[in-house]
C-alpha cells in the first residue's frame, strides 16, 4: 500500500512558492491511476517525492509501511532499487547496452547473477512483443519499441510500485495507445501499484482511476472501468 | 561494486573510442618516456657498477688520488703495515689510440700482487707466450670487449699515443676476468715508463688482515694518506661515480612525469566532458538505485582503465624506445656519463610496475572530480534538465587559491635540495601549474570582458556562455594552460641557457686557434720541449698553456678538476660572477664547488698539490657549464712551482697580426705530423658545442611539441563532447534565425577564449615555471647560473597559433553538431 499523508513541498524558501501542499493520497497494490493536471501544477514534484529523489517539507510517503522520511539517501537508493520502477518521457535506453542489457540493468543493481538476470530480461523483452531482439542495440529501434524495452526494464525486477512520466510524450498516438495498453497490462500482471502522470487525456484514460493534481488535493475525475 | 555492470560504464569508454584512444596515447607517452629513462639508466649504471666491481674485485679499502696520480712510494708504506694483507697498486691511463678519437682505458698492474686483490685483472698471456711475457714493456693484453672493438687479436699491434709519440705494443694476450668492459692490462712500471708517470700510481687497492674491522682499518691507515690522497670503500667511489648522473637522469624523468601530468589533464578532459554528456545517463541510474559511492567508483575506474592501457602500452613502448636509444645514443643518452660500456637491456618488472601505478594513478587523478561532480548531482534536477551541457558550472572562480599555491610554490623553492635533488622546485612548478588552473575562470571572464564592445550576436552569445559556465573553461582550458606552460617554460629555459653558453663560450675560448696532445684521454700531453716547439712555430704571438687534473677535496665528493692556465691577478678572463676578493695566492672556483663545498669568495682553500697541502684565497666564483662535480682554476705559474708538473695538456693560441688560423694549423701539423694533434678554431669549438647543445635538447622540443598537441586534442575533445551535448541548443539557435556561420562563429569566439585564457595562464605560469627551473632546478640539479633571456617574439607567435588552432579545433569538432537538420535536434522538446 502507498500512503501520502498531509504531503508539502515549498520551493525558494520562507515566503516561496508553495507547490504541493498537504495532499493525501492511498492507493492499494495492484491500482493503476492517472494523475493529471495543469503545467506547472507539481505533478513531477509529486512524483520525485514519492520516488525519494526529492525530500518534502511537511507530510509523509509511506510504501508497505516504510516511511521514507526515516532513510538517508543511501536507505532510498537501496528502496527505489528493489521497490520501485520507473518510465520516463524520454526513454533513457542506454545506448552502449544491448535491449536484454539494458532490461536486466536493475537485476544487476541488485547483485542478481548475469545468466539469471539476462533470463529474466528476455522473459520481459518477449513479455513487451519483443522477443528474440535480446542482442538488438537501441539505434537499431524505434520510439515505441524504446519505450517498450523501458517498460520492461520498469518491471523486470517485480517493484511493488511502477512510476510513469509522461511515458507516450515521444510517441504518435497509435504507438501511444499501444504502449499505454501494455503498461496497464503489465503492471496488472505484475500486481504493482501504478502511477501515470500525464497531461494527456487519452492517456490518463486507460487508468482505472485519474486525479487531478490541484495543488492542495488530488481529486478524483472519473472511473474508466 | 557490482561486476555485472561493468557494461553499463566500460561500453561508455568503447563508445567514445577517439577520446579514450586520446587518453591513453597521452598516458601512454608520458609512461613510455620514464620507463625509457629508467631503464636505459639502470641498464648503464648495472654494467657501470659491475664494470667498477669486477675492477675493485677483493679490495675492502682503496687509496684514490688525483687524476695525475700520487708517489708510489705510499705503497711500500702501506703495504708493510700490519693491518695490510694484500696491497696492489695500479695505474690508470686513459689511453688515446694514435691517429683515432677513441680512447681505451689502460690499467698498469703489479702481477705478483695482483692475484690476491684484483683476480680478475690478472693478464693470461696467449699461446707459446711464455709467462714472463706479462712483465715485458711492448706487451698489452687486452679484454675480450677490447680485443672485439678494436678488431685486435693475438699477435696484432696496437698503437696508442705517448705525449705526441706513437707507442707500438704487442697483444700478448688477453683479459679473460674483464668480459664485458672494453680494458687493456700491461705492467705497471711499463705504463709509467711510457707515459712520463714515472713514480706515479693512481691507485692502490687493499685487503685488510683477517678479522680486522673496515673502520679500524681506516683508522690505522688514514694518517697516512699525503693531501690529496684518500682511503675510500669501494662501494663509495662507486656510489660517487653514479651519482653524478643522478641528477641527469632525474631531471629527464621529471620531463616524462609532466608528459604524464599532461596526459592526466586529458583523462580529466575527456572525463569531465563524457560526465556532462551522460548526466541524465547517471540520474537515472541513480533514480534506479545506483548509490552515489559506487557511481563514483564506476566512474574512477574508468579512469583506472584507462591509466591501465595508456601504462601497459607505455611500458611497451618504453623498453621498444629504450632499445633504440641505446643502440643510437648509448647508455647516458649521449651525455658522455658512461663511457666505454656496452649495458644489456632487461626487464624490470618493479620499474614496469611502478609505472602502470603511476599510469593508473593519473587516470583515476583525470577522472576523480568529474566523478565527484556526477556522484553530487541530484538525480531529480538532472533528469528535468535533460542532457544539456550546464554541467562543472560549479567550478567557480578560485582566484585566493591560486594565490595561496603561488605562495607555497615560492616557500617550496626556497627548500634546499634532497640528495642533489631538488624536490621543491619540483613541488612548485606543480603548485604553480595548480594556481594556474585555479586563475583560468578569472582570467576568462577578464578576457571575454574585452569582447564587450563588439555587438555581434554569435560573440555575445559565447561570451554569456563562459560566463554561465566558467567550469568549462577550466575543463577545455586546463590542457591548453599545462601545455603551454610546459612549453613556455622549456623555452625560456633553454633560450637563457643557450645564450649564457655562447657567452660562456666566447669568454673561455679567447684565443684564435687551440691545440691538444688528446682531445679524449690523458695520454696525449705536451712536455717542455714540444711547449716551446708550439710557442716558437711561425705565426704565433703568444702560446698560453693549460694544464688539466683533479683534486680530491673531500671524501664524500668525487674528484674536482683543477685547470691550471694563464690568468691575470684579479681573473678577468673567466666568466665571474658576483662578489670578488683581491688576494696574493687567488684560486677561482666554479660555481659547483661553491654550492658542493660551501667555499665563498675570501675562503681560504687548501689545495693538495704533489702530495702536500696549500693554502689558495677563494678570489671570485665563474660559471662553468662543463663540469658537473666542480673545477677550480688556478694560475699555471703558481701550479707548477708547487707541484713541479712541468707538462700541460692543451694550447691556446693568439696568433700574429695578419696571420690565418688555418695556415698556423698547417705549420703546426708539418711540424708535429698530422695525426699526433688535435688542432680547433675557436669558432668551430663553439659551433660544435652549440650543435651538442641543440641536439640534446632536441628531445626537450619534441616532447614541447607533444605537449601543445595533447593540449590541442584536449580543446578538440571538450568542444566535440559540448558540441554533441548541445545539439539541442544549435538547433534552438538555428531555428530562431542564427546561420551556421554564426554558430561556427560563436564556436570559434568561446574556443579563442577559451584557449586565450590557457595560454594567457600558461606564459604567466610557464614564466614563473622557468625562473624555478633556472634558479632552483638547474642550479640545485647541476650547480650553474645562467642569465634569464625572453623569446618574445616567438613565444608571442606560438600563443597566437595556439589561440588560432584552438578556435579552428572548435569549430571542427562543433561542425558534426551544426551539420544536423534543425527540426531533428529540437524533436526531443516537442
Amino acid at each position: 500500500m502507498l500512503e501520502l499523508s498531509q504531503l508539502t513541498r515549498r520551493f525558494g524558501g520562507p515566503g516561496g512558492r508553495t507547490v504541493l501542499d498537504r495532499v493525501d493520497l492511498r492507493l492499494e497494490a495492484g491500482e493503476y491511476v492517472a494523475i493529471v493536471g495543469e503545467s506547472g501544477v507539481g505533478k513531477s514534484t509529486l512524483l520525485n517525492l514519492v520516488a525519494g529523489l526529492d525530500r518534502p517539507d511537511g507530510g509523509t510517503v509511506k510504501l508497505s509501511g516504510t516511511d521514507l522520511s526515516t532513510l538517508d539517501d543511501d536507505g532510498l537508493t537501496r528502496w527505489r532499487r528493489d521497490r520501485l520502477g520507473f518510465v520516463f518521457q524520454a526513454f533513457h535506453v542506454l545506448p552502449h547496452l544491448t535491449l536484454a542489457q539494458n532490461v536486466a540493468l536493475p537485476l544487476w543493481l541488485q547483485g542478481q547473477q548475469d545468466a539469471s538476470s539476462m533470463r529474466a530480461a528476455s522473459e520481459m523483452l518477449a513479455a513487451v512483443g519483443l522477443a528474440g531482439r535480446e542482442a538488438g542495440w537501441p539505434r537499431e529501434l524505434s520510439g515505441g519499441e524504446l519505450q517498450r524495452v523501458a517498460i520492461a526494464r520498469a518491471l523486470v525486477h517485480k517493484p511493488r510500485l511502477v512510476l510513469a512520466d509522461e511515458p507516450t510524450g515521444n510517441l504518435d498516438p497509435h504507438r501511444a495507445g499501444q504502449v499505454l495498453a501494455l503498461l496497464r497490462e503489465r503492471v496488472r500482471a505484475a500486481g504493482a501499484i501504478g502511477i501515470l502522470v500525464t497531461h494527456s487525456h487519452e492517456a490518463a484514460a486507460t487508468a482505472d482511476r485519474v486525479l487531478r493534481l490541484t495543488g492542495d488535493a488530488l481529486v478524483p475525475v472519473t472511473n474508466t472501468q | 561494486m557490482r561486476r555485472a555492470l561493468a557494461p553499463v560504464f566500460l561500453g561508455s569508454l568503447g563508445a567514445r573510442r577517439l577520446t579514450t584512444l586520446l587518453s591513453i596515447l597521452a598516458i601512454a607517452l608520458g609512461i613510455a618516456l620514464g620507463v625509457a629513462v629508467q631503464v636505459i639508466h639502470d641498464a648503464a649504471l648495472d654494467e657501470f657498477d659491475h664494470g667498477m666491481r669486477t675492477l675493485s674485485g677483493e679490495a675492502d679499502l682503496q687509496i684514490v688520488g688525483p687524476r695525475g696520480g700520487f708517489d708510489d712510494a705510499l705503497f711500500e708504506t702501506v703495504a708493510l703495515r700490519p693491518e695490510v694483507a694484500a696491497a696492489s697498486p695500479l695505474l690508470e691511463v686513459d689511453a688515446r689510440l694514435f691517429g683515432d678519437e677513441r680512447s681505451l682505458r689502460l690499467i698498469g698492474v703489479d702481477v705478483f700482487r695482483l692475484g690476491e686483490v684484483q683476480p680478475a685483472l690478472m693478464p693470461q698471456p696467449g699461446e707459446g707466450q711464455g709467462r714472463l711475457v706479462t712483465l715485458t714493456p711492448d706487451s698489452v693484453f687486452l679484454s675480450p670487449g677490447a680485443m672485439q672493438a678494436l678488431g685486435l687479436a693475438l699477435g696484432g699491434t696496437l698503437t696508442l699515443q705517448a705525449g705526441l709519440e706513437p707507442l707500438a705494443l704487442k697483444v700478448a694476450g688477453g683479459v679473460p676476468g674483464m668480459a664485458g668492459q672494453q680494458v687493456a692490462v700491461m705492467d705497471i712500471d711499463a705504463v709509467q715508463r711510457h707515459f712520463g708517470l714515472r713514480g706515479r700510481l693512481s691507485r692502490i687497492d687493499l685487503r685488510l688482515r683477517e678479522g680486522l674491522g673496515l673502520a679500524a682499518g681506516r683508522e690505522a691507515l688514514a694518517p697516512l694518506m699525503p693531501a690529496g690522497v684518500q682511503l675510500l670503500a669501494p662501494e663509495t667511489a662507486r656510489a660517487q661515480a653514479a651519482g653524478l648522473s643522478r641528477s641527469y637522469r632525474v631531471n629527464l624523468t621529471m620531463l616524462a612525469v609532466i608528459a604524464l601530468v599532461t596526459g592526466g589533464f586529458l583523462v580529466f578532459s575527456t572525463q569531465a566532458l563524457s560526465v556532462v554528456r551522460r548526466r541524465t545517463e547517471f540520474a537515472f541510474l541513480r533514480a534506479i538505485g545506483l548509490a552515489r559511492g559506487e557511481l563514483m567508483r564506476w566512474l574512477l575506474a574508468e579512469g583506472a582503465i584507462v591509466g591501465v592501457v595508456g601504462g601497459l602500452a607505455g611500458v611497451a613502448l618504453g623498453y621498444g624506445l629504450a632499445a633504440a636509444a641505446l643502440k643510437l645514443l648509448g647508455g647516458d643518452l649521449g651525455a658522455g656519463y658512461f663511457a666505454g660500456i656496452s649495458p644489456r637491456l632487461a626487464f624490470e618488472p618493479a620499474v614496469a610496475a611502478v609505472f602502470l601505478v603511476l599510469g593508473v594513478l593519473a587516470g583515476m587523478a583525470g577522472a576523480w572530480l568529474p566523478a565527484r561532480e556526477a556522484a553530487e548531482v541530484s538525480p531529480a534536477l538532472a533528469l528535468k534538465a535533460g542532457g544539456d551541457a550546464t554541467g562543472l558550472a560549479g567550478a567557480r572562480r578560485h582566484p585566493g587559491w591560486a594565490v595561496g599555491a603561488a605562495a607555497l610554490a615560492a616557500v617550496a623553492c626556497l627548500a634546499p635540495a634532497w640528495q642533489g635533488i631538488p624536490v621543491g622546485g619540483y613541488v612548485a612548478v606543480a603548485l604553480l601549474l595548480a594556481a594556474g588552473v585555479f586563475v583560468l575562470p578569472q582570467l576568462a571572464a577578464n578576457l571575454s570582458a574585452l569582447l564587450a564592445p563588439l555587438r555581434a550576436v554569435p560573440i555575445a552569445l559565447a561570451r554569456a556562455r563562459l560566463a554561465a559556465v566558467p567550469g568549462h573553461v577550466v575543463v577545455a582550458g586546463a590542457g591548453v594552460l599545462a601545455s603551454a606552460a610546459l612549453a613556455v617554460a622549456m623555452a625560456i629555459m633553454v633560450a637563457s641557457f643557450r645564450d649564457s653558453v655562447d657567452d660562456w663560450l666566447a669568454r673561455i675560448l679567447p684565443a684564435e686557434l687551440y691545440v691538444r696532445g688528446a682531445r679524449a684521454g690523458s695520454s696525449g700531453y705536451f712536455d717542455a720541449a714540444a711547449q716551446a716547439r708550439i710557442a716558437g712555430t711561425p705565426g704565433v704571438a703568444r702560446a698560453d698553456f693549460i694544464r688539466h687534473d683533479t683534486v680530491r677535496l673531500s671524501a664524500d665528493h668525487p674528484p674536482v678538476m683543477l685547470i691550471a692556465r694563464s690568468l691575470s691577478p684579479d681573473g678577468r678572463e673567466l666568466p665571474l660572477v658576483g662578489r670578488q676578493v683581491k688576494t696574493s695566492s687567488p684560486v677561482w672556483i666554479s660555481e659547483a664547488v661553491a654550492d658542493l663545498f660551501g667555499y665563498a669568495p675570501g675562503d681560504t682553500l687548501r689545495l693538495p698539490l704533489a702530495g702536500s697541502p696549500h693554502d689558495f684565497v677563494v678570489a671570485g666564483v665563474w660559471r662553468d657549464y662543463a663540469r658537473q662535480s666542480g673545477a677550480i682554476m688556478i694560475p699555471i705559474e703558481r701550479y707548477r712551482a708547487l707541484s713541479g708538473d712541468p707538462l700541460a695538456n692543451d694550447a691556446a693560441l693568439h696568433l700574429a697580426d695578419g696571420e690565418t688560423a688555418s695556415a698556423v694549423a698547417a705549420r703546426l701539423r708539418e711540424r708535429f705530423g698530422a695525426q699526433t694533434l688535435e688542432l680547433a678554431q675557436a669558432g668551430e669549438i663553439r659551433a660544435v658545442s652549440l650543435r651538442i647543445f641543440d641536439r640534446t635538447f632536441a628531445v626537450t622540443y619534441l616532447l614541447e611539441a607533444v605537449a601543445v598537441v595533447i593540449g590541442l586534442f584536449g580543446v578538440a575533445a571538450s568542444f566535440a563532447a559540448l558540441a554533441a551535448a548541445r545539439r539541442r541548443e544549435f538547433g534552438m539557435l538555428r531555428h530562431i534565425g542564427l546561420t551556421r556561420r554564426q554558430v561556427g562563429l560563436m564556436l570559434a569566439t568561446e574556443g579563442a577564449l577559451t584557449a586565450g585564457a590557457g595560454a594567457l595562464g600558461g606564459l604567466a605560469v610557464g614564466g614563473a615555471i622557468s625562473l624555478v627551473l633556472i634558479e632552483v632546478v638547474n642550479r640545485q640539479s647541476f650547480h650553474w647560473s645562467m642569465d634569464i633571456r625572453i623569446p618574445f617574439a616567438s613565444l608571442a607567435i606560438f600563443c597566437l597559433t595556439l589561440v588560432l588552432l584552438a578556435a579552428l579545433a572548435a569549430v571542427l569538432a562543433g561542425r558534426q553538431a551544426m551539420r544536423q537538420e534543425a527540426v531533428m535536434a529540437v524533436k526531443e522538446d516537442w
